[in-house]
């Protein structure tokens, strides 16, 4: 082996020695016919017949000398790069259809690299676990409870801590400004079970945790560079979170992150043990499990506990304990990454797909412009043939070539993918999660290499099969000169285009479907009107400065006052929370209805509860039915009274009327209150999803939810005008506020129609990328149907000639063209829509509205595509009409 | 019988004809070899130079640049001890391989069974 190696070098002193050797050899040989009687011409000339050919004994010898693979893979490397220089315009369209190509899946495998196949950043992923709990007769989750929580701390045998959390706005004030704060609330044993030390300072003790431990907060790094200008000695000082002063004990860690939440501080829960009662199912709750515990285990651990946990604990004021222990929550334990990435995978891994097939439909272009390229150079393979390059290191150049040029896509597809990612990342469309998880890592980078080379094996390898054993004779003997191409040449380049048409129509199917969802979910009608017009801001007054909940509800109704004075408004309201809040659908529950029956363990279905001010409707247009709005003095004077929604009335009084006059409750031992008015539906959840059935309150009443008074400190205000979202208008509702109170902080401040378009987001994300997908899908077809057109024209163009010679009128050839691109294109056509059927039913998750086969969109696909087809059929065609007949013929 | 030479065979008859003539020239070899198979045998150049080179490349065979007869310079091939030892095991493979195959030919019963 070592004397292989070092034949590598010494390549050229062996060469030469052989060539001495084989000399020899010839001389020898001649001599001896010279000494039979040949002359000396025709001795040597005997001798060298004798000898075969020299190139290929040299050829031969060199591929004993040397280490062949490497060898010939540097030699095919070096050729393939010059060849590769000679024809700069093929290989700049080659690099840049497979840059966009490569670079769409590199992007696109980013995401679900980043979102789907990554661990969460914490040690031990997949020991953490989501736990929430099912209740039987209805399909909705519920987080956790402080009852089942202290259960599971003190009873559990699987798990290695389990805590609960919250993340709730909380106002800082003493600093330069007020200012709102996202703010988690842990156990103590959240920050431990995820496996994350503060920087800084210290975490939370179990004192720190308990309902009579002095107040203390742990900053997130981000919030402590921002007020604090990363100033170490922060620890010690105290912020007063909610008029309450808390002590700052450490800084979490640069790259922390709670699940997928932004959070500013960190808060103990304090949640005093000797209060708890049964219910409240309010809290998220996440655990760590044992080590070699299942999934399954930790299930089975929690259905033992939740009966221990109903006994250990009293009811609620109102409720026995036969309530709950007849209907016992049950466990729903999920992988936590699950919990954090949500849904979204569906539609990752469709838009992969599509982005999958757009690559295929760039690699079959480039199959088929190397197939031309090859074509040219038939004459140059022959040659080389002939002079002794074996099949095997013809094809071997042929597949080095492609795969320099996969390398050379896959390195400025790369490129491309980082800017896309870059935008990804600024954007955060379609709410995705875990947008820091996306990047170009190794993995991403290694599929992509791998895509390259895959990419140039397969464009590759069609005209390596075909032009590594060339025919020599006739190759040599036409001199380059052919007439028609034989059919056979004809069909690897007419499979690569149909392949292209019938991809291009499923990626063309996919985008349809989209925007008929697309247009569908505009067209849906949200309860609401005009969003743009709609400012919203959430405004929260603290306890510690406004104790009495009806001052709390003055001051609101106040700041409303001056908000509707504002130049440009037209009406304001407010409400508990914002409508198309992602975080609504939690809130449902139970809503009883005086003369309801219900059979024992039937499931009550659950109602959304809303909290609002008068005025609510009429700012966002949702009409009322009948009936009558809220009015201020319901509040005040604590009137019993609620609104429905139309569907909710329909649903348990079967007509909107029948609703007018009818009482409700939210628990046994509140009073009845009578629904005054019924109002318009409103898709709360989303365009896509059904308006749920909504039970809008006052946002003050006594005796409810055995409160003595409820209010609403924390509050979405929503300001109708045609001002919205400009800076000013904004300037002039910071100073109607601070009017009222200059330690209120504005926070998450944007439009209805923000908050709207973000209900559509993941929709018009798979919408865009389908919609580039198959709009690059077309494109490529259209070329490759046109290259395929003009090849072929060209190649026959001295057949045209005689054809036009001999008094074949324009019309007639055109129509020959045209005619065989459209058999190509119905065929691909055909294909396709079969495909199409087929695939689309991965994608049926993403439809809203529109059949996966709907056939106008199928028809209207199929119609651009012939068109475009068509197009790309004709301007070939009519260009060969047109030669001239003598030149032709003269040049063919 | 085929010109084609089997695969294998052409190593030991090198080594076996270089044995029997001591230092020899490619084309010395080549005519010999030649003789020996009573023509049955023509070899291809493209075969015996890289068969020579491999055999070198084994450590069986050494070469070295000499003058010739007519007073040329050409490279000489001889045998090493290795080779010497190479020819014996190679002969003895070859001999079994051989009675088997004969066994197999002329017994009727393996043709039948």
């Amino acid at each position: 082996m070592l004397g292989r190696l070092l034949s590598l070098v010494r390549r050229r002193r062996l060469d030469a020695e052989l060539a001495d050797e084989l000399d020899f050899h010839v001389e020898r040989l001649e001599a001896e016919h010279r000494a039979r009687g040949l002359s000396s011409d025709e001795a040597r000339r005997a001798a060298r017949l004798d000898m075969g050919g020299i190139t290929r004994v040299t050829e031969a010898y060199r591929d004993q000398h040397g280490i062949p693979f490497l060898e010939t893979g540097w030699r095919n490397l070096r050729f393939g790069m010059r060849s590769l220089r000679r024809t700069p315009g093929v290989t700049a369209a080659v690099a840049a259809t497979l840059a966009v190509g490569i670079g769409a899946n590199a992007a696109i495998f980013a995401l679900v690299n980043g979102v789907l196949l990554k661990p969460l950043p914490y040690p031990d992923p997949d020991s953490l676990v989501a736990v929430n709990h099912g209740m039987t007769g209805t399909a909705d989750q519920l987080p956790s409870a402080p009852y089942l929580y202290f259960t599971y701390r003190e009873e559990n045998r699987t798990f290695a801590g389990v805590g609960l959390w919250t993340i709730r706005p909380a106002n800082i004030t003493g600093l330069d400004r007020p200012e709102q704060v996202q703010t988690l609330y842990v156990t103590s044993e959240i920050l431990p079970i995820l496996g994350i030390q503060p920087m800084l300072g210290r975490q939370f003790s179990q004192e720190d945790d308990s309902p009579d431990g002095a107040s203390t907060v742990l900053l997130s790094y981000g919030y402590w560079q921002r007020r604090f200008g990363g100033d170490p000695s922060v620890i010690g000082r105290t912020l007063v979170l909610d008029g309450q002063l808390q002590d700052v004990i450490g800084v979490m860690p640069r790259g922390f992150r709670f699940l997928d939440n932004r959070i500013d501080v960190i808060a103990p829960f304090q949640l005093d043990r000797n209060q708890v009662t049964l219910g409240r199912y309010v809290f998220p709750s996440l655990a760590r499990l044992k080590p070699g515990v299942t999934l399954a285990d930790a299930t089975a651990d929690v259905s033992r506990m939740v009966p221990l946990a109903i006994d250990r604990f009293p009811p609620p004021p109102g409720y026995t304990r036969d309530r709950f222990a007849r209907r016992p929550v049950t466990p729903r334990l999920t992988p936590l990454k699950q919990t954090v990435v949500g849904n979204i995978a569906g539609m990752l891994w469709v838009l992969m797909g599509a982005l999958g097939l757009l690559l295929l439909i760039a690699c079959a272009n480039v199959a088929n412009l190397l197939l031309v390229r090859t074509e040219g150079r038939q004459q140059e393979l022959a040659i080389r043939a002939a002079l002794g390059a074996s099949r095997r290191r013809i094809a071997g150049e042929l597949l080095v070539e492609s795969t320099l040029l996969g390398l050379a896509g896959g390195a400025l597809g790369l490129v491309l993918a980082q800017q896309v990612l870059y935008a990804v990342r600024a954007l955060g469309p379609a709410n995705l999660p875990r947008l820091e998880d996306i990047t170009l890592d190794p993995v991403v980078l290694l599929f992509t290499l791998v895509l390259s080379l895959a990419a140039g094996v397969v464009f590759g390898v069609v005209p390596a099969l075909r032009y590594a054993n060339p025919q020599l004779s006739a190759t040599l003997r036409s001199g380059g000169r052919t007439m028609s191409d034989s059919r056979q040449r004809h069909r690897a380049r007419a499979a690569l285009v149909m392949v292209q048409v019938a991809m291009a129509l499923v990626l063309l199917v996919a985008s349809g479907l989209m925007l008929r969802t697309f247009q569908a979910l505009s067209r849906v009608d949200a309860g609401f009107v005009r969003p743009e017009e709609v400012q919203m801001v959430r405004i929260a007054i603290p306890f510690g400065d406004v104790p009495e909940p009806e001052r709390a509800t003055r001051m609101q109704h106040a700041i409303l006052t001056r908000l509707e004075a504002v130049p440009g408004a037209v009406s304001a309201a407010f409400a508990d929370i914002a409508p198309l809040d992602p975080g609504n659908g939690g809130s449902d529950t139970v809503l009883f209805v005086e003369g309801g029956a219900y059979a024992p363990g039937q499931a009550r279905p659950l109602r959304r509860f809303e909290f609002i001010s008068p005025g609510f409707f009429h700012t966002l247009g949702i009409p009322i039915v009948t009936g009558r709005d809220l009015t201020w003095s319901d509040l005040y004077d604590r009137r019993l009274v609620a609104v429905v929604s139309e569907n909710l009335a329909r649903e348990d009084w079967q007509s909107p009327a029948g609703a007018v006059g009818k009482r409700v409750r939210a628990s046994p031992d509140d009073p009845w209150r009578e629904i005054v008015g019924v109002v318009g539906n409103m898709r709360d959840n989303g365009m896509h999803l059904d308006p749920p059935p909504i039970v809008y309150f006052p946002a003050l009443m006594d005796r409810f939810w055995s409160a003595p008074t409820l209010s609403f400190r924390s509050a979405t205000f929503l300001i109708r005008s045609r001002r919205t979202a400009t800076e000013g208008f904004l300037r002039d509702l910071h100073a109607a506020v601070w009017a009222v109170n200059g330690n209120l902080p504005l926070a998450e401040i944007r439009t209805l129609n923000e908050a709207y378009r973000r209900s559509l987001a993941r929709t018009s994300f798979a919408l865009v990328m389908l919609a580039m997908a198959g709009g690059m899908g077309l494109l490529l077809g259209a070329i490759g149907i046109y290259g395929v057109t003009a090849y072929v024209a060209s190649q026959r163009t001295a057949e045209i000639g005689i054809r036009l010679a001999l008094g074949a009128r324009a019309g007639q050839v055109r129509r020959q063209f045209l005619r065989e691109g459209m058999m190509l294109t119905a065929a691909g056509v055909m294909i396709g829509l079969v495909a199409a059927a087929a695939l689309t039913r991965l994608m049926s998750s993403l439809l809203f509205g529109v059949n996966r086969l709907d056939p106008l969109t199928y028809i209207l696909v199929t119609l651009v595509l012939v068109a475009v087809a068509t197009l790309a059929t004709y301007l070939p065609a009519w260009r060969a009409s047109r030669n001239d007949p003598i030149e032709a013929l003269r040049c063919g | 019988m085929s010109k084609q030479v089997l695969q294998g065979t052409l190593d030991l008859m090198v080594l076996r004809t270089l044995e029997a003539m001591g230092p020899q020239h490619g084309f010395g070899l080549a005519k010999r070899i030649l003789q020996v198979s009573e023509g049955m045998l023509d070899l291809n150049q493209g075969t015996l130079y890289p068969a020579l080179l491999r055999l070198q490349q084994r450590g069986w065979i050494k070469s070295r640049w000499a003058v010739s007869d007519n007073n040329r310079k050409a490279k000489y091939y001889e045998l090493t001890p290795r080779g010497r030892r190479q020819i014996a095991c190679e002969a003895a493979t070859w001999a079994r391989t051989v009675s088997l195959m004969d066994r197999f030919l002329r017994n009727p019963a393996a043709s039948e069974g």
